[in-house]
C-alpha cells in the first residue's frame, strides 16, 4: 500500500506492507540512525518524532503515518550535533547505539519543558535505556546542555 | 585531574568516533551490510534435551525465495568451542554448527536462508522435526553424576586437561590448596561460613548479536561482525567450517556494546556457512528474544565460603567451594571457575592457609559465557559478604577489617607462587570512600521515620590487567608520505573507547596532535594480532605495545631528522610536527622528512612495530559503598547513593574511565537488585525480553559517585592498569551488606528482591 508522508521536511510516497512497522520502513529507506533493540517497546532506541512529538517507531504501523510528518535525527542535524558535542565531551555516548533515540528525546524535552528539574529530566528520559553509561554522564550532559546546572 | 606536562594522556579527550556514533551515522554492522544479502533465520529446539530423529524440509524448500536450508547433515563433523580465547583454548570442543542432539531450549536445529525475513520465517514454519525427547537436567546442583548426561558424544575433546569428566556432567574441575586449612581453622578465634547464589545475568547490550558475510573478489569469506574477538572468530570459523584460515577475513565495525557477550561467537558461523554453500552474501541479526535466550549469560554459581580470623581480626584461613552452571556448552567454563579465586584470594594475603575447589557442570540450559567480571563478580559477592559477616562477629567495623587485612603494594599472596602484586592504593580507596559516603555518621543504620530505615554497606574488589603470559597485543605505526601517522592495532573498541585511548598514548610519545594519527583496527587482513577486548587487557597490554612502537618510531624519526639536519642524534628533538635541533637553529618538518625518506631518493618508509605480553597482571582495585533505604513494610530496597573509589593506576582519559566505572556500577546494581535469568520447569527461559528481564533504567540507579585514587603501576603504560571489569563487582556485596545493616536480612541468593527481604524480615 502507498503512503504519503513528510520525512524530515520532504514529502515522499512509500510502498509499505500492512503489518510493517515504522522503524523497518525508515531503515529500509536509508534512515539508518533509527535503531532497533528490543521488539517490545521497552528500550527507546527507535525514538523518532511524529508531528514533532517523540514516539517509538517500533510500535507504530507505517500505514498510520499516512499524511503525517516524521522527523529522525537526520532531519535535525544542527540541533543533534549541538547536543552530541556536549554528550561526547562528557564521554557519555559510550557505544553510541542508544544515542540517536536518546538525543531525539532530549531535543523533544527541550522543546516541551522549560527549565526542568533533575527529577523531571530523569522522568522524561526514563524510557531511554542505556547499558553502557549508568546514566550519570547522560544526566550531566543534559543539564549542561539545558543550562540547568 | 589534568596531567602536568602531558598533552594527550590524562586528558578527558572526546572519543574519536564519538560524534559519528552519537548522531546516528551508519557505522554499525547492519548499517553497512549489502541490501541483497540473504536473510538467515534459525529453527530452534523447543525441548531442553532431545535427539533429532528426522527433519522434513520438503514443504519448506518449496517456498519461493528460499535459498537454502541446512541441518546437521550439512555441517562439518569437527567439534569446536565458541569461547573467545587464545589458542589452545582451555574450553572443551563440544559444539558443532548444528548437532543431532539438542541440549537446551533454543539450541539450533536448522539454518534457513531466504531473500527476506518474511520468506525465511514462513519456510521455518513448514519444517517438520521429529524429536526423541530426553529427560533434561536443569538444576545445576543436581547435575553432578546425574543419570542424564548432557554430552554423551564420543568425539568431545579438550586441548589439555581442564578436569573435564563428561560422563559426570563436569565440564571443568580444579582444586588448589596451600597450607593446612583445617588446622588453621582450629587455631582461629572466630570462624564464619555461608552459602551464596549469585545468579545468571544477561549482558543486555543494546546492539544484539549480528554478522553479515560475503565472498570477496578472490573468493575468500569475509565476515563483518559485531564481535569483541575478530582473530578468534577467524580461527574458530576455519575449524568449524573446515576451511583454511587464510580464506577467512573478519572485520569489526562500530559495536553497540558487548560486556563479554561478544567474546563468545554467537552468530558468525550460521551466516558464514550460508555464504559458503550459496556463494551469496548473508546476514543474521538476532532479535532480543534470541539474544536473551540463545547466546550466553553470566555463570550462575553456588559458593560455600568459610573464613577464620584470629583475635585481632586477621584472616588466617579461607576455604571456598564453587559450583558453576555452564549450561549446555562449556565456553569459558574452566577459566571463569578459576577466576573466582584468582581474582579474590589475593585481596587478603595474611591468610596462612587457603583451599579452593570447584566444578563447572553441564546442564540443559542456555550456555554461560564470558561476562564483565568473569567469575570475580561471583567470587567477590561471596567472599566480601562473608568478610562483612566476620566483621560483625568480631564486633569490628568492616572497613577496619579490610584495612587490617588487605594486601599491600608489592607484596606476595599465598596462591600466587611468588608473583608480586603491583601498585595499590586500595587503602586510600577505602578511606576516601568512607569519607564520600559519610560512613562515620551513617554506619550501620538510621531510622528515618515512616517505617523506613537507611543503612550503608561496603565491599572491596580486584581484577586483573590482561592475562599474564598468555595475552599479547601487537601494534604497528608508520610515518606516511604526507607526514601523518597510521596506527595499526588489532584492539577491538566496542564502545568503551580503546581506539581513542591508544591514539592518545601514541600522540603523547610522538609529541603530535591526535588528529595527525589515523587509527586503523578491527580487520584481520590488515591489523596486527590482538586477542580482542576482554580480560581487561587493552589499555594495559595493547597500550604498552603502542608505547613501545611509538618510542621506536620516534627514535627512527629522530635518527633520520638528525641525519638530514647534519647534527648528531643527541642534538635533535621531536616536537611541533618537526625534528629540531635543541638549540633551535634548524628544523625539518615531518612533512619534509617524510617526503625525503619515502619518496624519490630516500626509499625508506619509517615504520615500527611492537608485540607486548606481560608476565604479570597487576590488579586494579575498587572500594564500593552503598547507602540504601529499606521500607520495612514492603521489603522494597531503594538505592540512595553509591560511591566507588577506583585504583586503575594512572587514569589515561578521566571521562572515559569515569564512564566505564559508572556503567559497571550500574550493571552491578542491576545484578544486585533486579536482574535474573530465569527458566520454567521445562527449561524454557522465561526472561527473554525487557518486559520480563529488568535492567536498570535511570530511575533505578540512585546517585553514583566515582572517585579515583591513582597509583602508579610501573609495568603499565604511563602507570596505567585496567578498569573495564573491576567496576562491576562491588555492588552486590555492598548493597547486600547495606540491606542487612538496615533490616537484619542477609540475602544470599541474588537479586535482592523486596519479596526476599520481606520474607526474611518475617523469618519465613
Amino acid at each position: 500500500m502507498q503512503i504519503n508522508v513528510t520525512i524530515n521536511d520532504k514529502l515522499v510516497t512509500w510502498d509499505v506492507k500492512k503489518d510493517e512497522f515504522l522503524v523497518d520502513t525508515l531503515r529500509s529507506h536509508g534512515l539508518l540512525s533509527v535503531k532497533k533493540a528490543c521488539d517490545t517497546s521497552c528500550c527507546g532506541l527507535c525514538t523518532v518524532w511524529l508531528e514533532d512529538k517523540p514516539v517509538l517507531s517500533c510500535s507504530i504501523l507505517s500505514l498510520r503515518i499516512h499524511g503525517k510528518k516524521i522527523t529522525t535525527i537526520e532531519g535535525v542535524p544542527k540541533e543533534a550535533e549541538e547536543f552530541a558535542r556536549v554528550l561526547t565531551a562528557e564521554g557519555a555516548e559510550q557505544c553510541g547505539f542508544c544515542s540517536p533515540g536518546f538525543i531525539m528525546n532530549v531535543l523533544a524535552m527541550k522543546n516541551e519543558l522549560l527549565n526542568p528539574s533533575e527529577e523531571e529530566i530523569i522522568h522524561y528520559l526514563t524510557g531511554n535505556l542505556c547499558r553502557c553509561t549508568g546514566y550519570m554522564g547522560q544526566l550531566r550532559a543534559v543539564k549542561t546542555y539545558l543550562g540547568v546546572l | 585531574m589534568k596531567k602536568i606536562g602531558m598533552k594527550s594522556v590524562g586528558q578527558s579527550i572526546r572519543k574519536i568516533d564519538g560524534m559519528a556514533i552519537a548522531t546516528g551515522k551508519p557505522v554499525y554492522t547492519e548499517d553497512i551490510a549489502m541490501n541483497n544479502a540473504l536473510v538467515v533465520k534459525i529453527l530452534r529446539s523447543p525441548h531442553a534435551f532431545a535427539k533429532i530423529n528426522s527433519i522434513d524440509l520438503s514443504r519448506a524448500e518449496k517456498v519461493e525465495g528460499v535459498e537454502c536450508i541446512l541441518t546437521y547433515k550439512d555441517v562439518p563433523a569437527e567439534r569446536f568451542t565458541l569461547a573467545g580465547q587464545s589458542y589452545p583454548e582451555p574450553s572443551p570442543y563440544d559444539r558443532l554448527i548444528l548437532d543431532k542432539i539438542v541440549r537446551y531450549v533454543g539450541d539450533e536445529v536448522a539454518i534457513i536462508a531466504a531473500v527476506d525475513e518474511r520468506t525465511a520465517l514462513l519456510a521455518m514454519k513448514k519444517i517438520k522435526v521429529d524429536y526423541e525427547v530426553w529427560e533434561p537436567v536443569l538444576d545445576f546442583e543436581k547435575a553432578l553424576g546425574n543419570s542424564t548426561v548432557v554430552h554423551p558424544e564420543e568425539d568431545l575433546s579438550c586441548n589439555f586437561d581442564i578436569g573435564l569428566h563428561k560422563e559426570k556432567n563436569i565440564a571443568s574441575s580444579f582444586k588448589e590448596v596451600v597450607g593446612d586449612v583445617e588446622e588453621e581453622f582450629r587455631r582461629c578465634y572466630e570462624v564464619v561460613e555461608d552459602v551464596y547464589y549469585p545468579q545468571a545475568q544477561a549482558h543486555a547490550m543494546m546492539e544484539t548479536y549480528r554478522a553479515y558475510t560475503y565472498l570477496d573478489h578472490t573468493g575468500r569469506l569475509v565476515v563483518v561482525s559485531s564481535t569483541q574477538i575478530p582473530f578468534h572468530v577467524r580461527r574458530q570459523l576455519a575449524r568449524a567450517l573446515q576451511i583454511p584460515s587464510s580464506k577467512v577475513r573478519v572485520i569489526k565495525p562500530r559495536i553497540g556494546g558487548g560486556f563479554g557477550g561478544k567474546q563468545t561467537s554467537a552468530v558468525e558461523g550460521f551466516a558464514a556457512i550460508v555464504t559458503l554453500k550459496t556463494g551469496k552474501p548473508a546476514i543474521i541479526i538476532y532479535d532480543r528474544k534470541e539474544t536473551f535466550s540463545c547466546t550466553t549469560s553470566r555463570h550462575a554459581m553456588r559458593l560455600k565460603v568459610k573464613l577464620g580470623a584470629d583475635q585481632d581480626g586477621i584472616i588466617r584461613a579461607i576455604d571456598m567451594q564453587v559450583l558453576s552452571d555452564t549450561g549446555a556448552y562449556g565456553e569459558h567454563a574452566a577459566t571463569v571457575l578459576g577466576c573466582v579465586g584468582h581474582y579474590t584470594l589475593p585481596l587478603y594475603n595474611k591468610a596462612r592457609a587457603v583451599r579452593i575447589t570447584g566444578n563447572a557442570v553441564y546442564t540443559n540450559k542456555m550456555p554461560a559465557g564470558a561476562f564483565r567480571g568473569y567469575g570475580a563478580t561471583q567470587g567477590t559477592f561471596a567472599l566480601e559478604s562473608t568478610v562483612n559477616k566476620l566483621a560483625e562477629r568480631l564486633k569490628m567495623d568492616p572497613t577496619e577489617v579490610r584495612l587490617k587485612n588487605i594486601s599491600k603494594e608489592g607484596e606476595t599472596f599465598l596462591t600466587g607462587q611468588g608473583v608480586l602484586l603491583g601498585s595499590s592504593s586500595l587503602d586510600r580507596c577505602i578511606e576516601k570512600g568512607k569519607e564520600l559516603i559519610g560512613w562515620k555518621e551513617k554506619f550501620p543504620r538510621r531510622e528515618i521515620g515512616q517505617n523506613k530505615v537507611r543503612a550503608v554497606g561496603m565491599a572491596i574488589t580486584m581484577q586483573g590487567s590482561g592475562i599474564a603470559n598468555i595475552g599479547t597485543a601487537s601494534v604497528e605505526i608508520r610515518l606516511n608520505d604526507d607526514g601523518n601517522f597510521t596506527l595499526l592495532s588489532g584492539a577491538t573498541d566496542m564502545g568503551h573507547g580503546c581506539d581513542t585511548i591508544l591514539t592518545q598514548m601514541a600522540a603523547e610519545i610522538l609529541e603530535i596532535p591526535m588528529d595527525n594519527i589515523i587509527f586503523v583496527a578491527g580487520d584481520t587482513d590488515t591489523s596486527p594480532y590482538d586477542p580482542g577486548s576482554y580480560a581487561s587487557s587493552t589499555t594495559y597490554v595493547a597500550g604498552t605495545a603502542t608505547v613501545k612502537a611509538a618510542k621506536d618510531l620516534k627514535n627512527k624519526i629522530l635518527e633520520q631528522g638528525a641525519k638530514l639536519l647534519g647534527v648528531s642524534l643527541h642534538e635533535a628533538e621531536l616536537n611541533g610536527l618537526a625534528v629540531r635541533t635543541i638549540n633551535g637553529d634548524q628544523e625539518i618538518s615531518l612533512v619534509k622528512l617524510a617526503e625525503l625518506t619515502i619518496l624519490g631518493a630516500g626509499k625508506l618508509q619509517l615504520t615500527s612495530y611492537a608485540t607486548h605480553g606481560s608476565e604479570v597482571s597487576p590488579p586494579p582495585y575498587v572500594a564500593g559503598f552503598a547507602e540504601v533505604e529499606v521500607d520495612q513494610e514492603t521489603g522494597k530496597v531503594e538505592l540512595i547513593d553509591y560511591v566507588a573509589v577506583v585504583d586503575c593506576g594512572t587514569v589515561i582519559n578521566p571521562n572515559l574511565a569515569r564512564m566505564q566505572a559508572e556503567g559497571g556500577i550500574a550493571q552491578g546494581i542491576g545484578m544486585a537488585l533486579y536482574e535474573e535469568v530465569h527458566y520454567n520447569d521445562l527449561g524454557k527461559m522465561e526472561t527473554n525480553s525487557f518486559m520480563q528481564y529488568k535492567i536498570p533504567c535511570r530511575k533505578d540507579v540512585g546517585k553514583v559517585h566515582i572517585a579515583f585514587e591513582e597509583s602508579f603501576e610501573p609495568t603499565g603504560p604511563f602507570g596505567a592498569k585496567s578498569i573495564g571489569e573491576v567496576v562491576a563487582n562491588t555492588p552486590s556485596p555492598a548493597i547486600a551488606h547495606a540491606v542487612y545493616n538496615a533490616v537484619g536480612v542477609r540475602v544470599k541468593h541474588l537479586p535482592i528482591t523486596p519479596e526476599k527481604v520481606f520474607l526474611g524480615m518475617q523469618k519465613l
